[in-house]
């Protein structure tokens, strides 16, 4: 625990007024750099994310291609200036190196790797602005970059954190409660069959901590899940106005 | 994975569909655990410890520092690994792999998390305290390194000898006492095979493996949680899980005596 910390919690609101099960506002814009062939741009609170996504393609280097499917290769880096501390040393430092590595576990899970034998998909999480919950909207951003590129997934992922402050269980930490918190969950679900595919934690949860924590990951995700889709729809039916405005 | 990976990850899931592991255990079992302790004199503490054929040794050293900003009166905790290429014929030298890296940090969370090391006990003076760095050397790998690592850090911990500091020199032949320990935390670790969820996977069964969760855990609290690979598990499955961890605590805890 760090010395002076802020009173997190004052008559049941979070210092930014959310109560305990609320999400910070989500924004997500799909199809948003022309180079990448799918691309999403989230603002999840104070985080600015950008996801990229590049492929199916061609390996490199060549001798990791696997002849019976897809190789995915995520990596999420923050740039040096976007956290509120000093200026961030370039190059993937160990915590980025873990959390690429996790996500990249999330989206071998529903993309249907079988479907691109021998060829590689890239996706890249850039954390322009953090915040706090930077893994999680950065998963939730790359899920519609996916999308956008036409890669054929199982299911649309989103991520969120669950956290303990003192005694009560809150959803989405942002960066002074996560700095502060007794506890940090970050997940990454499927909604489908609520199927997780990411979990990490530290801190102190007890079993029953732990049961509240994980349904109301659950539950924010609908909330989460349903920006995701309206986001990949109105890249389509911007396209569809066009056309039709076009006389098409 | 060479051929014969293939071959004995089969093996595995056959097996498993008739309930059963390549060594006989139940699915809930750990190997045979055994710790050694001081067994690396220049280290101000070490341990080995033997989970089944999992051999991985620690050493922990002492170093003066400036403390962090944010607490000024207070030391310091740094786990790092690493998958030696005499462990394994997958190892390869060079810097460390993400394996590596997240080994030691699921390691570092759960023992940081359980304020195990008490952090104020190492401050010397304004502008100085200790800095303890706990080296995970993974010396033979048969799978479930995160457990093995947890419980050799943690012991080494245990035991451990602040030198001396005198006239602003440190004099490690002696000793100012036994570092501080508040708290123990274990880790149990879950494979996922088809279904089924076994405790302590072996390197075939590693193979085979779905999915991992480990969960570190004190007497009260779950400190942390890493789940790995690529395939899914339920939420039930972390719950149920979690109560699991809490009972295999008090088992490895056992075998962790100062």
């Amino acid at each position: 625990m760090k010395a002076n910390k802020p009173e997190l919690i004052v008559d049941g609101k979070r210092l930014d007024g959310r109560g305990f099960g609320d999400l910070r506002s989500i924004k997500i814009t799909a199809n948003v750099l022309d180079n990448a062939d799918g691309s999403a741009y989230i603002e999840w609170g104070g985080n600015k994310i950008l996801a990229a996504v590049y492929g199916p393609k061609e390996v490199f280097p060549k001798h990791f291609a696997d002849p019976t499917k897809a190789r995915v290769k995520c990596r999420y880096s923050m740039a040096p200036f976007s956290s509120l501390e000093e200026h961030g040393r370039s190059g993937p430092n160990r915590r980025a190196i873990e959390i690429s590595k996790v996500t990249t576990n999330v989206f071998e899970n529903v993309i249907m790797l079988s479907e691109f034998p021998g060829s590689e998909i890239d996706v890249f999480i850039e954390v322009l602005q953090g915040d706090g919950g930077t893994r999680a909207a950065g998963i939730t951003a790359a899920s519609v970059a996916l999308a956008n590129a036409g890669i054929h997934m199982k299911d649309l992922v989103y991520a969120v954190s669950a956290g303990k402050i003192g005694e009560d269980i809150v959803i989405d930490l942002n960066k002074i409660e996560d700095n502060y918190s007794d506890c940090d969950m970050p997940m990454a679900i499927a909604p489908r069959n609520n199927d997780v595919l990411l979990l990490q934690m530290d801190g102190g949860l007890s079993k029953e901590d732990l049961k509240k924590a994980v349904s109301m990951v659950i539950e924010a995700g609908k909330k989460i899940s349903s920006v995701q889709k309206e986001a990949l729809k109105k890249v389509y039916t911007g396209i569809a106005e066009k056309y039709e405005s076009n006389g098409v | 994975m060479d051929a014969i990976d293939v071959i004995k990850t089969k093996y595995v899931r056959e097996l498993l569909a008739n309930g059963k592991r390549e060594d006989g255990r139940s699915i809930n079992d750990f190997r045979s655990i055994r710790i050694a302790n001081d067994i690396v004199s220049s280290a101000e503490g070490s341990a080995q410890v033997d989970l089944g054929s999992t051999r991985v040794l620690v050493g922990v050293k002492l170093e003066i520092d400036t403390p962090m900003e944010d607490n000024p009166e207070e030391g310091n905790l740094t786990v790092s690994s690493e998958l030696l290429p005499l462990a394994s014929a997958d190892y390869e030298p060079g810097p460390p792999s993400p394996e590596a890296i997240e080994l030691a940090r699921v390691v570092d969370r759960g023992i940081r998390a359980g304020s195990c090391v008490d952090m104020k006990s190492l401050f010397i003076e304004e502008g100085k305290a200790w800095f303890v760095y706990a080296d995970i050397y993974v010396l033979n790998y048969d799978g479930n390194l995160i457990d093995a690592s947890t419980m050799a850090v943690m012991s080494a911990l245990m035991h451990t000898r602040v030198p001396k500091y005198e006239d602003g020199k440190i004099i490690r032949e002696e000793s100012s006492g036994k570092l501080k320990i508040d708290n123990i935390v274990t880790s149990a670790t879950f494979g996922k095979i088809d279904g089924h969820l076994l405790l302590d996977t072996t390197k075939n069964e590693e193979n085979a493996a779905d999915a991992r969760l480990t969960i570190a855990t004190d007497d009260n609290y779950v400190r942390a949680m890493q789940k790995g690979l690529s395939g899914s598990l339920s939420t039930n499955d972390v719950i149920e899980l979690a109560g699991l961890a809490f009972e295999k605590h008090k088992e490895i805890k056992g075998y962790l005596k100062e």
